[in-house]
């Protein structure tokens, strides 16, 4: 598997603090760009932590710090020139729990373009949601109903609206976390196949639980445990050919 | 006295039926090798509760019944005149009786039926009391020793005292519910009796507020409700103008901004002003904000009067913000945090997260809120008492006084009562009307919070 030279994102030495909880240790990774990286380890190991770096939603969390520098192509986000709101457009983030809005499907995915005046007319504003779910492979199964709520759908549905509504900003990168965990087995395969295609158009930062997950729909797997970053290469060397004696353990089994 | 004296004793019995119980349970369990199906403990109170609830139970009921007895024995022998009497000269005459029963006599010298009827009476009460005593003690008794011969190791005593105690439990469940069917029974009779004085469709429809006094005798005066609802709903509405957006935003900003220890420290200060004494509030208006308002009005040459329905309104919405406040505090904060997250992950600022996510997700618990504080404002008299000027005259001028359905109350039943008269019985229907009202706000209001409660399990 080939993966573009330049990478997209360059994190380097980032440590982040919950309070006096020094919860990521040193962490420097380079996020290849249109492929997907997934963060594996253990509960607690900072993987989701590391994630909310990359969009500064830890900027929300009270008494959390984060030190180091990431840089999104050569641009480091932690400047404090830089606008974390203008940041988040660039940066789309889907959640491990699907959180649609109480509002109609519509809505849900024209609500990122409408803060950002992406669409200056009606016909604009309805291509966008159109476009949008249709690449997040909905599209076809709420034509009909788009302006009914979109906490009616069922969950792997809502989770596909939650990446509607992500991409509908066009984001370069898109982070996410546990994206399936509330989801049956059908609907995380839906989701995989979705991440799959959205690799052609955008960079992928995927955080998960699940080991088979991350072969199959990552490129490159970093390692994370008790706050550090053990080891990080293409998925295809982590799982074969582990270098760490912590990392085997944990994709075999062993603990986590 | 001799009452306190045998519920003491029946206490004390009860104790030592614990006592009994507990060991008696401990002596059959050794003496048949048998695991207890319950502990020590259950056992004993269970042998208390048999022993103490049939000896109280009688008490009470005597307590009812002693008045019935009381009236025959006094009616007993009497002349025809006197066994003909009914109603409230039945009853004056059994408490002239029992006063001279009791040894403390009357003002008036008392006739010879009352003194013969004195003498029979305290010598009933004698032997009632002598009676009582023993009937309550051999139910006690007889109730311990019941108890303690059921005890055996498979007896389910800890499930019998389980029930008792979620009879208890109902029962003073039942208190509650029952005062409020007694308190709407109570202005149910009143109102009925009232209407039987005025036509319902003059008291709800009229538009003039002006009951004479009683003592005018002859024409009953006007008692339209229209004027006075006018004034409550004026008030109210200028309360709800002020409370709503002031205590909104405080509860936005303490859900949504607020550092956590400002937080802490600021909410219980605003909720302190829910515990301020309305009739404080009204002082407050009185002495400070209708004179404050009064010249306010005057820079710009309005004429504002310093008791009027601004002046009462601005002072109750003052008193409701922390209602408002911290009702849709808890509301706000109930919003998920997933929604906070996606909505600043899609680079919204925090204001617009707020205007449009939280809000709108939190509207209907919000709309809940703002019908509670409405139905409190309606039902609110001290401030409207003192600030709104009382003139019940139906006009729609906000600086002028005004009178409130509750103020009219207070006017109508205070001071020398007739309670046969429609100016006293208004009241009644007037505090009808308003529970109605208020019932009615109370049950949309917690309906809606229900319904927004479910969204989001």
């Amino acid at each position: 598997m080939s993966v573009q030279t330049k990478p997209k994102v360059v994190a380097k030495d980032v440590n982040v603090y919950y309070g006096d909880k020094h919860a990521l240790k040193n962490v420097s990774v380079n996020i290849p760009e249109r492929a997907v990286t997934a963060f594996i380890g253990p509960s607690g190991c900072g993987k989701s932590t590391f994630l909310r770096c990359f969009n500064r939603m830890n900027d929300t969390v009270d008494g959390a710090r984060v030190v180091g520098s990431i840089q999104i192509d050569d641009q480091d986000i932690y400047d404090p020139d830089l606008d974390p709101v203008q940041l988040r457009a660039r940066v789309g983030m889907v959640f491990q729990k699907p959180n649609p809005f109480p509002k109609s499907i519509f809505e849900n995915v024209a609500y990122g373009p409408r803060i950002h005046g992406l669409a200056h007319a009606k016909p604009d504003m309805e291509e966008i949601v159109v476009s949008s779910l249709r690449k997040a492979g909905l599209f076809e199964e709420v034509k009909d109903r788009l302006h009914e709520s979109g906490t009616g759908l069922s969950g792997g549905q809502q989770q596909r609206l939650c990446i509607a509504r992500a991409i509908a900003v066009s984001p370069e990168v898109i982070l996410m976390d546990e994206p399936c965990s509330a989801l049956d087995p059908i609907a995380t395969a839906r989701i995989e196949e979705l991440i799959a295609e959205l690799r052609e158009n955008f960079t992928i930062v995927i955080v998960t639980h699940s080991m088979q997950q991350a072969a199959r729909v990552s490129q490159r797997t970093a390692f994370f445990h008790l706050g550090i970053l053990v080891e990080e290469g293409t998925t295809d060397d982590i799982f074969t050919n582990p270098q760490e004696k912590r990392t085997q353990d944990y994709i075999t089994g062993r603990f986590g | 006295m001799s009452n306190y004296l045998l519920i003491g004793g029946l206490l004390i019995l009860m104790g030592v039926a614990y006592q009994y119980g507990a060991r008696r349970s401990r002596a059959v369990s050794k003496a048949s090798a048998k695991h207890l199906h319950s502990l020590p403990s259950h056992y004993g109170a269970m042998v208390a509760l048999a022993c103490g609830i049939p000896a109280f139970g009688f008490l009470i009921l005597w307590s009812f019944l002693q008045p019935i007895f009381v009236a025959w024995v006094v009616k007993s022998g009497a002349p025809p005149d006197i066994a003909a009497l009914s109603g409230p000269d039945l009853n004056q005459l059994i408490g002239r009786v029992t006063s001279i029963a009791s040894g403390y006599g009357v003002s008036d010298t008392a006739s010879a039926f009352e003194r013969e009827a004195a003498g029979r009476l305290s010598n009933f009460l004698n032997i009632v009391s002598l009676a009582k005593i023993v009937v309550a003690a051999c139910l006690a008794v007889g109730g311990l020793v019941f108890a303690l011969r059921r005890i055996t190791p498979q007896l389910r005593a800890r499930n019998e005292v389980e029930g008792v105690i979620r009879i208890v439990l109902i029962l003073c469940s039942t208190v509650a519910i029952l005062t409020t069917v007694g308190i709407v029974m109570s202005m149910f009779g009143e109102t009925i009796r009232f209407f039987s004085f005025v036509n319902p469709i003059d008291f709800f429809f009229g538009l003039n507020w002006n009951p004479r006094f009683s003592s005018t005798g002859g024409g009953s005066g006007d008692f339209g409700l229209i004027p006075l609802l006018a004034g409550t709903i004026m008030i109210t509405v200028i309360a709800m103008l002020v409370a709503v957006p002031v205590g909104l935003m405080i509860a936005i900003y303490l859900a949504e901004y607020a550092h956590p220890t400002v937080r802490t420290i600021a909410k219980p200060v605003i909720e302190l002003l829910a515990g301020i004494p309305t009739i404080v509030f009204g002082f407050f208006a009185l002495t400070a904000v209708g004179p404050f308002l009064s010249d306010f009005g005057a820079l710009f040459g309005l004429q504002i009067r310093a008791t009027s329905a601004l002046t009462a309104g601005v002072v109750m919405g003052m008193m409701i913000i922390p209602f408002i406040s911290s009702l849709s505090d808890d509301i706000i904060t109930q919003v998920p945090g997933a929604m906070r997250d996606g909505s600043l992950a899609l680079g919204s600022t925090r204001s617009e997260t707020i205007k449009k996510v939280i809000l709108p997700a939190a509207l209907p618990g919000i709309v809940g809120a703002f019908l509670l504080a409405v139905s409190r404002a309606i039902g609110e008299t001290m401030i409207v008492v003192m600030a709104a000027g009382n003139s019940p005259v139906l006009h729609a001028n906000p600086f002028e006084a005004v009178a409130t359905v509750t103020v009219s109350i207070v006017n109508q039943l205070t001071g020398d009562l007739d309670f046969a008269s429609p100016q006293s019985l208004v009241g009644f229907a007037l505090g009808l009307t308003l529970f109605v009202i208020t019932l009615g706000l109370n049950v949309v209001a917690l309906y809606i919070v229900r319904k927004y409660r479910e969204q989001y399990e």
